[in-house]
């Protein structure tokens, strides 16, 4: 099987899992408080990770450029409350812009 | 109206959900967009959002694949990206009923946006806005990944345009959604610093499952 078909077959599989453990696996019945606790600061967690790897990650080593003025204007239409697609639209379209002056 | 909680129906649920179900179909467009950097073809971006139904979850398995790391990385942040779900899914399972199939089914409905609209007053759930706000939400979902398929093919290769920037974009706008305690900030700021650390000594993906060690901080009695 693809990497690609792979990755799908199994993402698919798992979230469709975690979707069922309350209505089909448990019930009524609750997690311990500190069990979900943790699973919910998983999503911050990682999120905070993958802002900084796609800002700033390299092939082992930290790369500065374009990417990382896009995050600024991003910030900065956060902070305008501009809806989320703005913002991904704004951090493109500074990037490239950067590129193309560079 | 004298008091008494109001009947409702599924398609309360889904009138409801109108603009944030748009908002989805353009950011499931947008996945669709994006994906070709990672390898994808239209039909597997179409199948993912069909079957994996969660914009972080996607997101960050193309990104991840887009940009070197493993299968395993990008499968594992995907899951645990994910694990949200069980905690909210206990939330609203005695709205479920039925088969243990039909649970199934029904459960794949929840997503952040169709949960935090069923919320009623009293802290519990209500089925009928739960399933109407899902299923215009899956709607909308996969179409909008297919509309943007079209898209895609229409702009050509994604990397041509630099819109690898547009991932910590999207990343930070979805965080944002996510942080909304103390200790989600915490966890957020210290899975940052994690992944910033450990960017330059291995390989890539690793850096963000090792982010997930933040998730620890949930331990804490508060």
């Amino acid at each position: 099987m693809s990497p690609v078909w792979t990755v799908i077959l199994l993402v698919g599989l798992a979230t469709i899992g975690l979707k069922g453990v309350g209505p089909v696996l448990l019930g009524e019945r609750v997690l311990p408080s500190r069990l979900s606790a943790m699973l919910f600061l998983l999503a911050p967690a990682l999120l905070g990770a993958l802002v900084v790897t796609q800002a700033v990650g390299g092939d082992r080593e930290l790369v500065l450029d374009a990417r990382l003025l896009g995050l600024g204007a991003a910030i900065v239409a956060l902070l305008l409350r501009v809806p989320l697609i703005g913002i991904v639209v704004v951090a493109a379209v500074v990037a490239a812009l950067a590129r193309f002056l560079s | 109206m004298t008091g008494s909680p109001a009947e409702t129906r599924y398609r309360d649920g889904a009138r409801r959900i109108v603009p944030i179900a748009i908002a989805g179909g353009i950011f499931a467009a947008s996945f669709a967009v994006l994906a070709p950097a990672a390898g994808f073809s239209r039909v597997q971006a179409v199948v993912m959002s069909a079957t994996t139904f969660a914009g972080s979850a996607q997101f960050a398995a193309i990104s991840i694949l887009g940009t070197g790391g493993s299968v395993a990385a990008a499968v594992l942040a995907a899951a645990l990206l994910n694990a949200r779900y069980a905690p909210i899914s206990v939330t609203v399972a005695d709205q479920f009923t039925g088969n243990p199939l039909r649970r199934l089914l029904e459960a794949q409905l929840i997503v952040d946006e169709s949960w935090a609209i069923s919320r009623r007053p009293d802290g519990r759930y209500d089925r009928h806005l739960l399933i109407g706000a899902g299923l215009l939400m899956y709607c909308t979902w996969v179409g909008g990944t297919a509309l943007g398929t079209l898209i895609g093919e229409a702009l050509g290769d994604p990397k041509r345009y630099g819109l690898d920037a547009a991932f910590p974009a999207l990343f930070l706008a979805l965080l944002v959604t996510q942080v909304r305690t103390r200790p989600a900030l915490a966890a957020a700021v210290a899975g940052g610093l994690i992944a910033l650390v450990l960017i330059p000594f291995t390989p890539a993906g690793v850096p963000i499952i090792a982010a997930t060690a933040a998730c620890l901080i949930g331990l804490r009695r508060s």
